[in-house]
């Protein structure tokens, strides 16, 4: 079968497994070469794409959950979408999500996601109490803070590299209702949004729209949207997914000028004082889950998400020459977004540390990829990095340069047999 | 109520039986062959929907102890959901008898020994539902797969005439027939995605079809048009076609 990430590039023939049962698991892992972890297929580029990969989507079952601490054990293909459509019309919330919910739990511990409140509670690893691990001999390793302790850390954040997920106990958070108190400030540049990242830093949720096109006095104008829980409200059940985009559009239709008018649109439209309003969930955290496949928005030869992240101080520095670089190549992207994160945590490889994130979507075209090259050197002489989850083209240089502990990940992949078991066509490329 | 589904560990009739417990908030009995995975399921459902439900040993094979199967049942289901099958390997079973005698006492005779004794025990109540999942497979035999094509063949026409036999006593016959669904029995096939349903999707048309009180249903409904045109492709045209 065919197989490509969310970015539809590359795109490669797979012969793909599924199971739903350890035993399944225990003889795949026995037969197959080679192979890799695969969930719901959401990461960009190609760390879940191998000659053969094995889908968790079939192993999703909901094995328990403490209504008295709001912990939930499942299996690793249990989606996001799943635990909200059960538990949000009981009051429970995940702790950290990111903008989108058709993931399932396992990916989002192998990519050890954020959310719009990293700045306040970390990546998901902080709500994961413990995980059950298949190494490919056959064992299963309880993984927590205090057992097997090097094999969590890397588990966390290790991109399906140490095993296969099988159960991970997660805690999830109550909430009063389903409902989203938002704050929406426009700021007219670069300058401006920084300030609001500081001014906003209680608010549990924030994130920020970029304009990535504008240039000059303009540059980095935004839109933030902060948010807490509401303290009332109904408890409803997520909306159903809404219309899918049926088919790839032509490329073109995303261009330098239509995405400059999108842009300046979008700026427009919203509040020049700083404006309250209530909404729902869904509305406030997985916007884009409302539109089915939008990934067919970038046409057939797929997109890219570019994510990088900065350290405080020198990534306000960083971000203009980043912001300037693109502006002047043109080429843009709808989704462009800007966050500031908290302290980074003690996983091997996990992305997220202090300072400012940016991602911004890019249509695959043969300028980008020089393009992205650039970019890596900015963010490399600032002290930052890129994320995984997102990556499909990185250099192996690029990557170990962000992630100093590299090397005891692959230390570890040594001593536990996975090295040669387990890989993806990432992990090849990046050396790990 | 109480929903049995034999054959608990085909991906449909757990997606079904998720239905009914979500949305009628029935107490749900699973039957298969692996206890493994049934009792996950049974923590799965219990979790997720806070319902009574228990996993039962069931051998679609064994007919001899079907009796005493639906005997050891407590409560007595108020419908039951059978969704047990096997797709077995068509080159197997052409050159080999017993393959192809799996195929069709799995599909078809445990089907009948265990509807029997349900249908008995609904007559006498006089209320129940009865659904049946056959196959489209069913209504043409090609020759990719007709050894279980025509086990789910005489299934489909034993579900018309168990239909017949109930109606006046208020027992309701629901055949359904799936099209091409993503389950464990078509993974690996090279399924046409436009026309190939998830099997929740399935699991909502099934369960509307209960509902509505139908008596055929195809998941997707674009199945019954597709199978429209197939059934009319005269016969000796269609020798000549590899479908």
């Amino acid at each position: 079968m065919k197989l490509s990430g969310w970015g539809n590039y590359p795109r490669i023939e797979c012969r793909g497994q599924s199971f739903e049962t350890v035993s399944e698991l225990r003889k795949m892992f026995a037969e197959a070469l080679e192979t890799i972890p695969r969930g719901m297929g959401k990461s960009y580029g190609d760390s879940a794409l191998a000659d053969h990969v094995i889908f968790t989507r079939r192993f999703n079952k909901m094995l328990d959950f403490d209504r008295e601490t709001g912990i939930l054990t499942c299996e690793s293909g249990a989606t996001l979408s799943a635990v909200l459509d059960i538990f949000l019309p009981e009051g429970w919330f995940l702790s950290i999500t990111p903008g989108v919910k058709s993931i399932s739990v396992g990916g989002a511990v192998a990519a050890d996601v954020h959310g719009k409140n990293h700045h306040r509670a970390g990546c998901f690893s902080e709500c994961v109490i413990f995980l059950d691990l298949m190494l490919p001999d056959g064992r299963i390793m309880r993984c927590s803070r205090s057992e097997n302790q090097d094999l969590f850390r890397a588990t966390c954040g290790g991109m399906g590299l140490t095993g296969m997920i099988l159960n991970a106990a997660i805690k999830l958070q109550p909430v009063a209702s389903s409902s989203i108190d938002e704050t929406i400030v426009r700021c007219s540049n670069l300058d401006a949004i920084f300030d609001a990242f500081d001014q906003y830093d209680k608010t549990a949720y924030s994130v920020a729209w970029i304009d990535c096109l504008a240039g000059g006095s303009r540059m980095g104008r935004s839109i933030l949207m902060a948010g807490d829980h509401s303290n009332s409200g109904p408890l409803d059940p997520p909306r159903a997914p809404g219309l899918s985009v049926p088919f790839d559009l032509p490329g073109l239709c995303l261009n330098t000028w239509s995405v400059k008018l999108f842009n300046e649109l979008y700026y427009r439209k919203s509040p020049s004082r700083p404006e309250h309003r209530v909404v729902s969930i869904d509305s406030f955290f997985y916007p884009l889950d409302g539109i089915g496949r939008w990934n067919r928005l970038y046409g057939k030869n797929g997109f890219t998400q570019y994510q990088l992240i900065l350290p405080p101080e020198a990534g306000k520095k960083g971000l203009r020459r980043i912001l300037h670089r693109i502006a002047e190549s043109g080429a843009g992207s709808f989704l462009a977004v800007l966050k500031l994160m908290g302290p980074q945590n003690n996983n091997l490889l996990s992305f997220p540390m202090a300072g400012y994130t940016l991602a911004l979507d890019f249509k695959i075209e043969k300028k980008l990829f020089p393009l992205l090259d650039e970019l890596d050197n900015i963010v490399i002489d600032h002290g930052g990095r890129l994320y995984p989850a997102k990556d499909v083209r990185m250099t192996r240089s690029v990557f170990q340069k962000g992630y100093p502990k590299w090397k005891r990940f692959v230390q570890l992949r040594e001593k536990y047999g996975l090295s040669n078991k387990i890989n993806s066509l990432q992990s090849k490329r990046l050396g790990i | 109520m109480n929903v049995l589904v034999l054959g608990a560990n085909s991906d449909i009739a757990y997606a079904v039986a998720e239905k009914f417990a979500n949305l009628q908030h029935a107490d749900i009995t699973l039957a298969s062959r692996n206890m493994e995975l049934l009792e996950k399921k049974e923590a799965d459902i219990r979790t997720k929907y806070g319902v009574q439900v228990r996993s039962v040993y069931f051998d679609a094979l064994d007919a001899e102890s079907h009796a005493d199967f639906y005997k050891g049942l407590d409560p007595k289901p108020d419908v039951v959901l059978l969704s047990f099958g096997v797709l077995g390997d068509q080159e197997k079973a052409q050159a080999d008898f017993n393959a192809a005698r799996r195929i069709i006492e799995t599909n078809y005779t445990g089907a009948v020994s265990i509807l029997e004794i349900v249908a008995a025990d609904f007559e006498t109540k006089r209320s129940g539902t009865i659904i049946g999942v056959g196959s489209v497979a069913g209504e043409r035999g090609r020759r990719s797969n007709y050894i279980y094509g025509s086990a789910k063949g005489a299934f489909l026409i034993y579900l018309s005439g168990l239909r017949n036999r109930l109606f006046k006593n208020g027992v309701h016959v629901l055949t359904v027939l799936p099209g091409f669904v993503n389950t464990a029995m078509t993974e690996g096939m090279d399924l046409p995605g436009a026309l190939t349903l998830q099997p929740e999707d399935a699991a909502g048309d099934i369960h509307s079809a209960f509902l509505k009180k139908k008596n055929v249903v195809y998941t997707g409904w674009f199945w019954k048009y597709i199978m429209m045109i197939i059934k009319a492709i005269p016969e000796f045209l269609f020798k000549r076609l590899s479908l």
